[in-house]
């Protein structure tokens, strides 16, 4: 037989839900072969059977032929699985070698660092993962983090190498770099099983690809031979649209208008530098930018979460520059914060409370300070409803609910109020597929029903995909305002790195995310 | 179950759970230092509850836990840790008892409302508006600041009697105020073995607060706001809540239960301010507050249940020789094992990882590696 890896009918059931219901999974020698599923799929669960963390209900796991019974990682590791998980376990006090050789440590009573040193050095030259060995762990990036984490599985002589959804935490930048040394490591013959729900991501790196489903196997391809659409269909298991076709715009007077815009951050120090635009009805403003150049503070100051140093906010007509959070949100204007967890909701509100957590002032929701329990739940459940929240159960704390239903929360509680402006920042940070489209069809809906939307992404795509106009904000300076029909990537790309120049614009997208490193 | 009914069953079954183990526990030591637990727990039982007297002291002993409680839940609730009720109970002890000696002639239901609420202003301003000043513009932690008034608090009500000149003595050699004149002071409930052990019209008090700090919390936009600040600020800032605003609102209602709970004991039990200052009731309270989870109506519980452990430890040490300080063991015993939520899912893990070893060991020891 010529693979390496094979596992058959493997079931494994958690209380309440089958999270892998009779998988089948063939892994080559000198393949990455990539496992796609959105969250909740059982794609984690299926690694960590391989992995010996979990034992299987039923099913058989076959490593080179011969079956095998893991009772635990450290028989896995015995039998040449090496597997990097999502959260590290690296002791960021002791050195890179020291990291590695942690538990196996060469020399006898005495521990010998300078030869564990050299063992990694060779490891590291062998695999090409570049890293000082003599580097305390807590120095280091993510990035090289992640490469200890592979040197560790490599020095316990790894013949299979598992990586749980490794770009999770990466920036595009360190995810190019693991997607190089992922291949280095395929034509060197190391069978890679690569853990994703990011179509791109799978397309950029694995030669075959298993899509799970529910805890199902749903199919095996060869990459090459796939489209993202048909990927992304298998895993949603209906058809998805990955770019949603825009109507036609119907732009209406101007809602929003920054003139001159200055914010400071608490240090005083300057992080939106006069910035000026308006946001009209009936179209979506995208906000473009690399990570920290200010875009999120500037809609934090619209909103009234931060102060305005010097500047104006005006509104539907009226100048909102000094008005409270919640006064803001009186006149009409709504906000999907940056980070869902920490900002958009309270994690250990019930949905009741935390669909109601912007509007608890006013009726029906209380009458002279006095809460009605009873409108608040009758109204959490008609949105539940309304925007397809699941589970559809309005006493269920924010916190038990997946990403994509907690997103879906913090949106329904800010359109249901009918707001004339919507302000989005990052809304599908981390979401699956299907989700996001849910999420963009919404957006465009809003745009089509006459709303002015400001969307401020970190997703060039998104950005490109869903807006009229685009506007480029770079360290604090909004650089140009361009047509999203007309304009290039590579133009976006150029602005964002803070050239306003057109000379040299066939700058490709990951010399952008070069950039993007702090 | 629906997880709203869950949460109910969890938020009981924790405190209950933790005063079993802390109840068996201290059996343990009982039974280690010579003693049989059940005659000694039977004479605590007793002597908490065994007539109507020990019931009477038992309440009127719990009348101040559950109102500091009650205020010390307010803060946890808001997420501020007020250290210091021991301080603003004294504030609010001086103030009613202040009020009440002065101002002859008022009619005694007017007269004792105006003491407590003075008790409960002088509360409000030891504990919230000084601690939650400093914390809301100059970042001053309020476990620093609330203990520190404290401290200030109980001094100074020691100063307002100690010395022969001191603003509140009355004239001789006792260290003492002048008494709360009768038609101020609160009457006891009308039955004998009541009036002995001095329970007052005081637990009414303490009940019907915990009826308002439970609808203050959970049916006011006003314990909305303070529930929200307590789970996430940002958050908070984001629906609109004046974060700052309400952290000292907060711990304003927290000093204000503590006045109270001073101003009830003075005009319900000590009837004058006396050489006492060792009351302890600001401390226990943190406890009440914890085992009840910041829960009103646990605070009632909680409160009766330390009351209890120290009127029946009077008892308990006539009868069977235990040292009442046995039911100190108890109140720490208590407190671990409500700090303990945290431990036990560790602890499972902990015996998982063990087991985990156990099979590796046994494997490899089998000779069957794979
Ligand atoms: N230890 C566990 N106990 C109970 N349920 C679990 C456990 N691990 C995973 N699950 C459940 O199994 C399903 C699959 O989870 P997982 O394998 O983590 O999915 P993925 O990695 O594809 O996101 C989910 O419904 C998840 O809630
Ligand atoms: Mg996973």
């Amino acid at each position: 037989m010529g693979d390496f890896l094979s596992v058959t009918e493997l079931t494994k059931a958690f209380p309440g839900v089958l999270a892998n219901d009779h998988i089948n999974l063939t892994l080559h020698r000198g393949e990455v072969h990539a496992i796609l599923g959105e969250n909740g799929a059982g794609k984690s669960t299926l690694m960590k059977l391989i992995y010996g963390l979990y034992e299987p209900d039923s099913g058989e796991i076959l490593l080179e032929g011969n079956p095998v019974h893991f009772h635990s990682p450290r028989d896995a590791i015995h039998a040449g699985i090496g597997m990097v998980h999502q959260h590290f376990m690296l002791i960021p006090a002791l050195t890179v070698a020291d990291n590695v050789v942690l538990g196996d440590e060469p020399g006898h009573i005495r521990y010998d660092r300078k030869q564990a040193e050299e063992k990694v050095r060779s490891l590291s030259n062998q695999y090409k993962l570049t890293v000082d060995a003599t580097a305390k762990v807590g120095d280091l990036s993510v990035g090289l983090q992640q490469r200890v984490e592979i040197l560790k599985a490599f020095y316990r002589k790894a013949k299979l190498l598992i990586l749980d959804e490794p770009t999770a935490l990466l920036t595009p930048q360190e995810t190019e770099e693991l997607f190089s040394i992922i291949r280095h490591l395929r034509d060197e013959g190391i069978p890679i099983l690569f853990i994703s729900h990011k179509l791109d991501e799978v397309r950029a790196v694995a030669n075959r690809v298993t899509v799970m489903r529910a805890g199902k196997t749903v199919a095996t391809l060869s990459v090459a031979g796939t489209t993202s659409q048909q990927l992304a269909n298998l895993m949603v298991g209906r058809d998805v649209v990955l770019r949603i076709e825009k109507q036609p715009q119907q732009r209406g007077s101007v809602l929003l208008d920054i003139r001159n815009l200055e914010v400071q951050d608490k240090d005083k120090h300057p992080r939106v530098r006069g910035v000026s635009f308006q946001v009209h009805a009936g179209e979506v403003f995208g906000l473009a930018g690399i990570d920290g150049n200010g875009q999120f503070e500037l809609v934090d100051a619209i909103a009234g979460l931060l102060n305005v140093f010097r500047g104006s906010v005006w509104f539907d007509g009226q100048n909102i520059t000094r008005l409270s959070p919640g006064a803001r949100t009186a006149t009409g204007i709504a906000y999907v914060p940056q980070d869902r967890q920490v900002e958009g909701l309270v994690l250990n509100f019930d949905l009741v409370e935390n669909l109601m957590l912007r509007d608890f002032r006013r009726r029906p929701f209380s009458r002279n300070g006095w809460l009605s329990r009873q409108a608040a739940v009758k109204y959490a459940n008609d949105l539940i409803q309304r925007f397809d929240i699941r589970p559809p159960d309005a006493l269920r704390k924010a916190a038990d609910l997946s990403g994509g239903n907690q997103q879906k929360v913090i949106l329904a509680r800010e359109v249901a109020r009918d707001p004339k402006l919507l302000i989005v920042a990052q809304p599908t940070r981390g979401l699956d597929v299907g989700a996001i489209e849910g999420i963009h069809r919404q957006l465009l809906h809003l745009r089509d029903l006459g709303k002015a939307i400001l969307l401020v992404s970190l997703e060039l795509d998104e950005i490109m995909s869903l807006s009229d106009r685009i506007g480029v904000i770079h360290s604090g300076v909004l650089q140009d305002i361009v047509d999203a029909k007309t304009v290039t990537r590579e133009k976006i790309g150029l602005l964002m790195t803070g050239s306003r120049s057109d000379e040299g614009a066939r700058i490709l997208s990951s010399d952008i995310q070069e950039v993007r490193k702090p | 179950m629906t997880p709203g009914v869950r949460s109910v069953v969890r938020g009981l079954g924790l405190p209950i759970l933790a005063s079993l183990f802390a109840i068996v526990i201290g059996a343990i030591v009982v039974a280690a230092i010579g003693f049989n637990p059940i005659t000694v727990y039977g004479s605590l039982l007793s002597g908490a509850f065994g007539n109507l007297f020990s019931i009477g002291a038992t309440l009127s002993g719990a009348v101040p836990l559950i109102l500091i409680g009650l205020g010390i839940a307010i803060a946890f609730k808001a997420g501020v840790f007020n250290i210091g009720a021991e301080g603003q109970y004294w504030v609010g002890a001086i103030a009613s008892v202040w009020v009440s000696y002065h101002f002859t002639g008022l009619p005694g239901w007017l007269h004792i409302i105006l003491a407590l609420v003075a008790g409960m202003l002088a509360g409000a301003v030891w504990g919230g508006v000084i601690p939650g000043l400093a914390k809301a513009y100059v970042g001053a932690h309020e476990v620093i600041t609330t203990m520190m008034m404290s401290y200030i608090g109980i001094l100074l009500a020691q100063y307002m009697i100690e010395e022969p000149n001191a603003p509140m003595r009355q004239p001789g050699y006792i260290p003492e105020s002048p008494m709360i004149p009768n038609n101020v002071q609160l009457p006891f409930l009308p039955m004998k073995a009541f009036v002995q052990s001095q329970l007052s019209i005081g637990i009414f008090i303490a009940l019907i607060a915990a009826v308002v700090v439970w609808l203050l919390l959970q049916k006011t936009t006003f314990g909305f706001q303070i529930r929200t600040v307590g789970y996430n600020q940002r958050a908070a800032k984001y629906a609109g809540v004046h974060v700052a605003w309400y952290t000292i609102l907060a711990l304003g209602m927290s000093g204000l239960f503590a006045g109270l709970a001073g101003g009830v004991q003075m005009l319900g039990v000590a009837h004058q301010l006396n050489d006492s200052f060792a009351s302890q009731y600001g401390y226990t309270a943190i406890v009440v507050a914890l085992l009840a989870r910041n829960n009103p109506f646990g605070c009632i519980i909680a409160g009766i249940f330390f009351a209890a452990l120290s009127t029946g430890g009077q008892t308990m040490q006539q009868f069977s020789g235990v040292p009442a300080s046995l039911t100190d063991v108890l109140t720490g015993l208590v407190v671990f094992f409500v700090a303990a939520e945290q431990l036990i899912p560790e602890i499972r893990a902990w015996f998982r990882r063990n087991k985990d070893r156990r099979r590796i060991a046994g494997v490899q020891e089998g000779g069957k590696t794979a």
